[in-house]
C-alpha cells in the first residue's frame, strides 16, 4: 500500500511533465503542414488570406511584441513605485494593505470584463487623448493615423491594468525580503529614505523585481480576450499605434473556431511561434530569480 | 587620563548642518517629490479596480432580476432574455476542471514534498510545473482542440463542455501542484516524527497528519485557482464553444459566463450587450466572493 | 536634577548625550522606562544588562533608529549638540550623520568594499580625496592589511569578524561625533573579537563610543563607564519593563556598586 501510493504520487507528478510536453508537441503537429509549406515567410510576411490560403503573421507578432514591450514600459514603474508605496512606512500599514488587497483583487477580474470594460468605457474615454497625441505627434509614423476606436494604444493600456497587478506583487515581496539589516545599516550612515531605496535596497532586490517583470511579459504577449475585445483584429500591417493591430493570441481567438485546411495549421504554426515566445521568456524570468537570488 | 576634547563640527570635508529638518534642501525636495510621484503612481494603480466595478455594478446590477437567472437569452435582436444556461454552464465547466485537476494536482504536490524533495525528478517537475503555469491560456484551449475536439475522442464528440474543463483544468494544475507543495513543506518535520513514532506508515501518516495539517495553505490555492478558472474565456471559445440552449449534458456545446460575455459584447445589438454587462456582474460578484472566501481560510489558521 | 546624583562622577565632566527621563514603548507596551543618564564625551560607554532590560532600545533611540520600528515611540528628552534629537523640527538623518552605528549582525552592503566606505561619504558630502578617506578608514578600522588587495570585491566575499570591522569603517568614514554600537561581537569569534575591541581604544580617541554588549568582560576590558539594565515585571499585566538600575565608572560597576541588583548580575548570580 505504502509503495503503491507513493507510485501513484509519482506518476501524478510526472503527468505534469507530460503534459507539458504533450502541449509542445500537439502545438508542433499541427503546425508542421503550415511550417513545410510556409517556412520563415510565415514570419516575415504580412499577408493572411484565407482565399488564396497564403498566411504571413508577421502583423499578428509585431502586435504581440510591441503591445507587451509598450506595455511594460508604462507598468513597470506604476507597480515598483506602488510596491514601494505600500513596503516603506510613508502611510499608516492599515492604508497600506487595503492598497495591497486591491491590488490583488484588480488581478482577479476576468479578463474578458476588462475587455468588456475597455470597448464601452475606457476607449471612449481616452478617444479624446489619442485624438490629441495624433494631432502633436502625427507626424510620427507611430502616431500617424487617426483614431477611431479599437487600436493598439488601448490594448496597451489595458494591458497596462492586467500586468500591474503581478509587478507590483513580486516587487512587494522582493522588497519585504530585503533584511532589515540592509535598511538599518543604509540610514545608519545617513542617507534619507530614497537615497536607501535607490542606492541600496532596490539594487538588492532588483534580481526579484526583473524576474516578476520578466513574468508579467510573459503574461502580456499571451494575453488574450481583453487585447482581443479593443485591438481591432486588423490583418493589414500599420506601424501606427493609434491605427487596429494584432496580436498571435487574438488572431488565434477569433479565427480558430472557423478555420479548417491549412488555416489551422498557420494558426497552429502561430500558436508555436507564441508558446516559444513565452516559453523563452518564462524560462528566463526563472533562471534570473534562481541564478541572480539575493545574496543574502 | 587626560582628554582633549575633538571638535568636528569644522571638519571641513563634510557638509555639517544643525540638525533641525530643512525642507529647502535638495535631498529633502527630492524625497518629497520621489514620495508624491509613489503616492501618485498607487492612485493610478487602483484606479482600474474602481472604475471597473464601478461600471460593472452599475451597467450590470440595472438587470439583476429574478428573469435573469431563469431565463435563455434572446435571439439576435429581441429583447429581454437571462444568462441562466451561462450561470449552470460556468458551474458545470469549472466543477469538471477542479474534478480534475485537484487530484491530479494534489497527487503530483504530495510527491514533490513527501517523497522526492529535492531529487532530479522532482527538480524537473517543478520546473515544468512553472513552465505550464506561464503558459498563455489561449494556448491550453489550443492544445485542446488539437488533442481532443478535432479528434473526437471523447463519445465522438467534437465541442463539448468536458473538452473546455479539461482546457481550464491545464491552467489550474500548476496553481494546485504548487500550493499542495509548498503548503506541505510548511507542515512541521515534527509532525510527522510523531506520526512514525507511534508506528504509522507514510501513507497513514500524509493522508492522516501532513495533509490536513496543510489544509489551509492548500484550500486557499485551490479556492483561488477555480476562480481563477471560472472567469478564464480563451481556453473556452473553440473547446465548449457556446450555446444558446440550456445544457445537454457534458458531452455537448455549452455556454458559459465568459464566452457570453465575449460574444455578447461584440454584437451590436443593445440587449446582448446589457447581458454582457449583466453577467460580468455575477462573475465578478462570484470571483469576488472566491477571492474574500479564500482570504478568510487562510485567516481561519492564524487566528 | 537626578541624573546628576546618580553619575557624581561625570558632573564635571563634558556631557556628550543627555538622557532625561525618556520612556520608550513598542505600541502599547514600555521597554524601558525613566531612564536619565549623561553619556560623556570622548569615552566609551558599555550598556550591560539582562535580554529583555531594553539596553538595546535605548542605544537605538539615541540616533533614532527606534523610527524604522513601526509603534515605537519616546517619551522623554535626549539632548545632542543643544538639540533635543525627537523635537518635531528634528531631521532623522542629520541625527544619524552625526551620531553613527554599527550593527550586531554584520551588514555590509552588497557593493564592493570600496564602495562600502565611499558610498556613505559621498552621502555625506565628502569633499576631499576618497582613496584617502577609503584607507584612512580601514586602517582605523584594522582592517586594511585584509582588505588592501581586494578594494574592488564584494564586501560580502569577507569573513563575518572582517565584515564587522568593514561595518566599523563605514561608520567612521562619515565622521561621526558618536558611534553606537549594538552588540558588534556577539556574532563574532573570540580572535575577531580581540580585534574589534582593539579597534575600539583606538576609536575612543577621537569618537564617543556606546556600546551595548552581553559579555561583561568585554565591558571590563573597553568600557570606561558602565551602565546596568535590568528588567522588572509590569504591576497587573504580561511582560516586563527595563529600567536603568545604576550608571557609574566601569571599575565601581563592577567592584563596589551601589545596588544589590548590579551586585548579583556582574558576580553572575543572575541573567
Amino acid at each position: 500500500m505504502d509503495r503503491g501510493f507513493q507510485l501513484l504520487s509519482m506518476a501524478l507528478a510526472a503527468f505534469v511533465a507530460i503534459l507539458l510536453l504533450a502541449i509542445v508537441l500537439t502545438v508542433f503537429q499541427g503546425a508542421r503542414e503550415a511550417m513545410a509549406t510556409f517556412g520563415t515567410r510565415f514570419i516575415t510576411t504580412s499577408s493572411w488570406d484565407p482565399v488564396s490560403n497564403q498566411y504571413g503573421a508577421f502583423v499578428a507578432i509585431y502586435g504581440t511584441l510591441v503591445t507587451s514591450l509598450l506595455s511594460l514600459l508604462i507598468a513597470v514603474p506604476l507597480g515598483v513605485g506602488t510596491a514601494i508605496f505600500i513596503t516603506e512606512d510613508l502611510i499608516p500599514a492599515s492604508m497600506r494593505n487595503a492598497i495591497g488587497l486591491m491590488v490583488e483583487l484588480l488581478a482577479a477580474i476576468p479578463s474578458v470584463v476588462l475587455g468588456l470594460w475597455a470597448i464601452f468605457v475606457m476607449e471612449p474615454a481616452i478617444r479624446p487623448a489619442l485624438q490629441l497625441l495624433h494631432r502633436l505627434l502625427g507626424w510620427s509614423p507611430l502616431f500617424a493615423s487617426e483614431p477611431q476606436g479599437p487600436g493598439m494604444a488601448p490594448a496597451i493600456l489595458i494591458l497596462v491594468v492586467m500586468i500591474l497587478p503581478i509587478i507590483t506583487a513580486i516587487s512587494r515581496d522582493a522588497l519585504n525580503q530585503v533584511p532589515l539589516e540592509l535598511r538599518q545599516g543604509a540610514y545608519g550612515i545617513g542617507t534619507t529614505r530614497w537615497g536607501a531605496l535607490f542606492n541600496i535596497i532596490l539594487p538588492a532586490a532588483i534580481s526579484s523585481i526583473t524576474g516578476g517583470v520578466m513574468l508579467a511579459l510573459g503574461r502580456a504577449m499571451g494575453e488574450t480576450m481583453a487585447v482581443t475585445m479593443i485591438i481591432g483584429n486588423s490583418l493589414n500591417f500599420d506601424i501606427s499605434l493609434l491605427a487596429p493591430g494584432n496580436t498571435i493570441a487574438s488572431m488565434l481567438a477569433n479565427q480558430f473556431g472557423e478555420a479548417d485546411g491549412i488555416q489551422v495549421s498557420a494558426l497552429m504554426y502561430a500558436a508555436l511561434i507564441l508558446m516559444l515566445l513565452t516559453l523563452v521568456v518564462n524560462v528566463a524570468a526563472q533562471w534570473i530569480v534562481r541564478r541572480l537570488s539575493l545574496k543574502y | 587620563m587626560s582628554y582633549t576634547p575633538v571638535t568636528y563640527d569644522n571638519t571641513p570635508l563634510f557638509e555639517r548642518r544643525p540638525l533641525t529638518f530643512n525642507p529647502a534642501l535638495t535631498r529633502n525636495r527630492f524625497n518629497a517629490f520621489c514620495t508624491a510621484l509613489a503616492a501618485v503612481f498607487s492612485t493610478v494603480a487602483v484606479l482600474p479596480l474602481f472604475l471597473v466595478i464601478f461600471y460593472v455594478l452599475i451597467q450590470g446590477g440595472r438587470l439583476l432580476s429574478l428573469k435573469l437567472f431563469a431565463e435563455l437569452p434572446p435571439p439576435p435582436g429581441l429583447d429581454g432574455g437571462g444568462i441562466g444556461n451561462a450561470i449552470v454552464g460556468t458551474i458545470v465547466v469549472t466543477l469538471v476542471a477542479a474534478l480534475i485537476s485537484i487530484p491530479i494536482g494534489v497527487g503530483g504536490g504530495i510527491f514533490l514534498s513527501e517523497y522526492s524533495r529535492n531529487g532530479w525528478f522532482a527538480q524537473a517537475v517543478r520546473f515544468a510545473n512553472d513552465v505550464l503555469s506561464g503558459v498563455p491560456s489561449i494556448i491550453s484551449g489550443v492544445f485542446v482542440y488539437g488533442m481532443i475536439v478535432a479528434t473526437r475522442v471523447i463519445a465522438g464528440q467534437s465541442y463539448s463542455a468536458m473538452a473546455g474543463g479539461i482546457a481550464l483544468s491545464v491552467l489550474m494544475l500548476p496553481t494546485v501542484v504548487k500550493t499542495t507543495d509548498e503548503g506541505l513543506k510548511l507542515v512541521p518535520q515534527e509532525l510527522r516524527w510523531g506520526a512514525y513514532g507511534v508506528g504509522a506508515s507514510k501513507v497513514v501518516t500524509i493522508l492522516r497528519i501532513t495533509l490536513p495539517a496543510a489544509f489551509t495553505p492548500i484550500a486557499t490555492g485551490v479556492v483561488l485557482a477555480i476562480a481563477r478558472a471560472a472567469g478564464e474565456t480563451a481556453p473556452l471559445i473553440f473547446t465548449a464553444l457556446f450555446s444558446p440552449f440550456w445544457p445537454e449534458g457534458i458531452f455537448s456545446p455549452i455556454a458559459t459566463m465568459s464566452v457570453l460575455i465575449f460574444n455578447f459584447a461584440i454584437m451590436p445589438y443593445e440587449a446582448q450587450n446589457e447581458l454582457a454587462w449583466a453577467a460580468s456582474f455575477v462573475l465578478v460578484i462570484m470571483i469576488l466572493g472566491a477571492n474574500l472566501l479564500a482570504r478568510w481560510i487562510s485567516k481561519l489558521a492564524r487566528p | 536634577m537626578k541624573s546628576s546624583l546618580m553619575n557624581p562622577q561625570t558632573t564635571a565632566r563634558d556631557v556628550c548625550m543627555s538622557l532625561q527621563n525618556v520612556t520608550i514603548s513598542y505600541g502599547r507596551f514600555e521597554a524601558v522606562r525613566n531612564v536619565f543618564m549623561d553619556i560623556p564625551r570622548g569615552r566609551v560607554t558599555a550598556f550591560i544588562g539582562p535580554s529583555g532590560c531594553g539596553k538595546s532600545t535605548v542605544l537605538r533611540a539615541l540616533n533614532r533608529m527606534n523610527d524604522l520600528v513601526p509603534g515605537c515611540t519616546l517619551k522623554g528628552r535626549v539632548l545632542f549638540d543643544n538639540n533635543d534629537l525627537y523635537d518635531s523640527r528634528i531631521d532623522p538623518v542629520e541625527v544619524r550623520r552625526r551620531i553613527g552605528m554599527v550593527f550586531q549582525k554584520p551588514n555590509p552592503f552588497p557593493k564592493t568594499i570600496y564602495e562600502n566606505i565611499a558610498f556613505g561619504a559621498r552621502v555625506n558630502g565628502f569633499k576631499g580625496d576618497m582613496d584617502e578617506l577609503v584607507e584612512r578608514s580601514l586602517r582605523k578600522a584594522a582592517v586594511w592589511d585584509e582588505c588592501k588587495d581586494k578594494l574592488n570585491e564584494s564586501g560580502l566575499a569577507l569573513s563575518g569578524g572582517q565584515q564587522q570591522r568593514l561595518c566599523i569603517a563605514r561608520a567612521i568614514a562619515t565622521e561621526p561625533e558618536v558611534i553606537l554600537m549594538d552588540e558588534p561581537c556577539s556574532a563574532l569569534d573570540p580572535i575577531s573579537t580581540l580585534k574589534i575591541e582593539e579597534t575600539m581604544h583606538e576609536l575612543k580617541r577621537s569618537y564617543t563610543i556606546v556600546i551595548v554588549t552581553h559579555n561583561m568582560q568585554q565591558a571590563v576590558r573597553v568600557a570606561d563607564m558602565t551602565a546596568f539594565f535590568n528588567a522588572e515585571a509590569v504591576e497587573g499585566g504580561s511582560g516586563k519593563v527595563g529600567y536603568l538600575v545604576e550608571f557609574n565608572d566601569t571599575e565601581r560597576i563592577f567592584n563596589a556598586p551601589s545596588q544589590q541588583a548590579t551586585q548579583d548580575y556582574v558576580s553572575g548570580r543572575f541573567g
